[in-house]
């Protein structure tokens, strides 16, 4: 069989939602861990000098590419699973409950996804837009991203959109981190129970902690 | 549990044939006995609709004792029914009391068209068998049965997922009418024992692309399936199914 007709098959278009999405489960390590030193309560001199290098390597550039395809895979891949798996019941039960037996959140990834890319939109344009641009082409200033912060998150709107992107975020981790091992292929007991705590445990702390953020800069919990 | 008798109002989906559109229609049964089967209501009620010169509901059924797959009712929202682990032919009456409202619709799939009322067409299982769901056997003496030594453990997984019916119910409740937890108990089942070794490579592939083509959905692992299995098959076989896929994938000649 061909790679086309792997990655074209069911299967195989889970898969590339599936290793997409523990590729972007490790970024958001790193970027919930860079973002953490905001706490730091020095002014913001830690999270600079991490973000500056973030900017400034090569490294993460390169890697920020990648991060870029996977991203752009896992969001295209998605949509049209969920176009594709739409279409084929054409008449709706009259009554249905027929989806007891599972999470809401794992039927409704692609709704959670569509949400966290909205705010995705908004969070580039906040951050990440003016930064590279004015590291980049226009090499102006290099911006400093924590009064970037204090500037965005004095904005009630912005808070409240940010917060209502990590609960997407929260949920659609809750089904995802634990579904991509099972694409993957793991169903071994002792692994599964593992993975599912691990998962859940992901998908509470993580956006617990970016959800604090903004909320840590509008109520000056941090200066 | 004691026997009593109620009077049902049942809303039956009714579809003259695959190419018309379908409609509810209301029917009253009375004095239904608590301890009839679901099956046997319906009965009663096509009886009720010959006398009454009308068209009886057509369903599917066979044997009646939970086996064969075929009873096929989409009932008030569940797929064979409230009861759990059970199919269509061995729900019974003394699930509902008197006064009820029943609402009963077909499996409802592109890939699983309504054929008339409540029977749908299933042979998309067929083909998905067809393209891998067996092991081939070289003519000649039969080999004894317990010359293999296969062990227990595997045997019992083997056997838990040679359990499956085939009734379409995953299916069925599937949001996204996916046939993947038959699929995967169809595959466990084989590339478990030492005999579906041979094939286990193109079986996974073949399978897998025969569902593709009859229009199922893709597997979201929502869990749906397992929860409305009459025989309990488990989700894990689908990881199983999952690993199937991509080892056969990553090893292929070409
Ligand atoms: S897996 Fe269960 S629900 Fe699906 S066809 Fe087999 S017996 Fe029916
Ligand atoms: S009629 Fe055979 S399983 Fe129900």
């Amino acid at each position: 069989m061909t790679w086309k007709q792997v990655f074209t098959s069911s299967v195989g278009k889970k898969l590339v939602m599936g290793f997409t999405g523990i590729f972007l489960i490790l970024f958001l390590i790193v970027h919930v861990g860079l973002n953490a030193c905001i706490w730091a309560n020095d002014g913001g001199e830690m999270f600079n000098k991490g973000a500056h290098f973030m900017g400034a390597n090569v490294v993460p550039r390169i890697l920020e590419i990648g991060l870029f395809a996977g991203l752009i895979l896992h969001i295209i891949q998605g949509l049209m699973l969920e176009a594709s798996n739409r279409s084929k019941r054409s008449v709706k039960y009259a009554v249905s409950y027929g989806n007891d037996g599972s999470k809401w959140y794992s039927r409704s990834m692609g709704l959670l996804g569509t949400i966290i890319l909205l705010f995705l939109i908004l969070h580039l344009s906040n951050f990440w837009l003016p930064n590279r641009a004015n590291q980049g082409f226009l090499l102006g200033e290099e911006i400093n991203l924590y009064e970037k912060m204090k500037v965005e998150f004095s904005e009630l709107w912005v808070v409240i959109v940010y917060v209502l992107g990590c609960i997407s975020l929260g949920y659609h981790l809750a089904h995802g981190f634990q579904s991509a091992f099972k694409t993957m292929g793991v169903h071994n007991k002792k692994y599964h129970a593992m993975i599912s705590s691990v998962g859940y445990g992901f998908s509470i702390i993580v956006p617990l902690a970016f959800a604090l953020m903004p909320i840590s800069f509008y109520l000056g919990w941090v200066n | 549990m004691e026997h009593y008798n109620m009077n049902l109002t049942l809303k039956v989906w009714r579809q003259k044939s695959s190419n018309e559109q379908g409609y509810f229609e209301t029917y009253q049964v009375r004095d239904i006995s608590s301890e009839m089967s679901f099956l046997e209501m319906f009965d009663v009620l096509n009886e009720q609709l010959i006398k009454e010169n009308k068209e009886p509901i057509a369903f599917d059924h066979d044997c009646r004792e939970g086996i064969c797959g075929m009873c096929s009712m989409y009932i008030n929202g569940k797929p064979h029914g409230p009861w759990h682990a059970n199919t269509t032919c061995q729900l019974h009456m003394r699930a509902f009391k008197d006064g009820d409202t029943i609402v009963v619709e077909p499996w409802r799939a592109k890939a699983f068209p309504v054929i008339k009322d409540l029977v749908v067409d299933r042979t998309a299982f067929d083909r998905i068998i067809q393209a891998g769901g067996y092991i081939s056997v070289n003519t000649g003496n039969a080999v004894d049965g317990n010359a293999i030594p296969i062990e227990k453990d595997k045997a019992d997984a083997a056997f838990a997922a040679a359990m499956c019916i085939g009734c379409g119910a995953c299916v069925a409740a599937c949001k996204n009418s996916s046939a993947m937890l038959f699929l995967s108990a169809k595959v466990s089942h084989l590339s478990l024992l030492p005999q579906g070794d041979p094939e286990r490579k193109s079986r996974v592939v073949n399978m897998v692309a025969q569902m593709d083509k009859e229009g199922f959905g893709a597997c979201t692992n929502t869990g749906a399936c397992e929860a409305t299995c009459p025989k309990e098959i488990s989700i894990s076989n689908i990881a199983r199914l999952n690993r199937e896929y991509l080892t056969s994938s990553l090893t292929a000649e070409k």
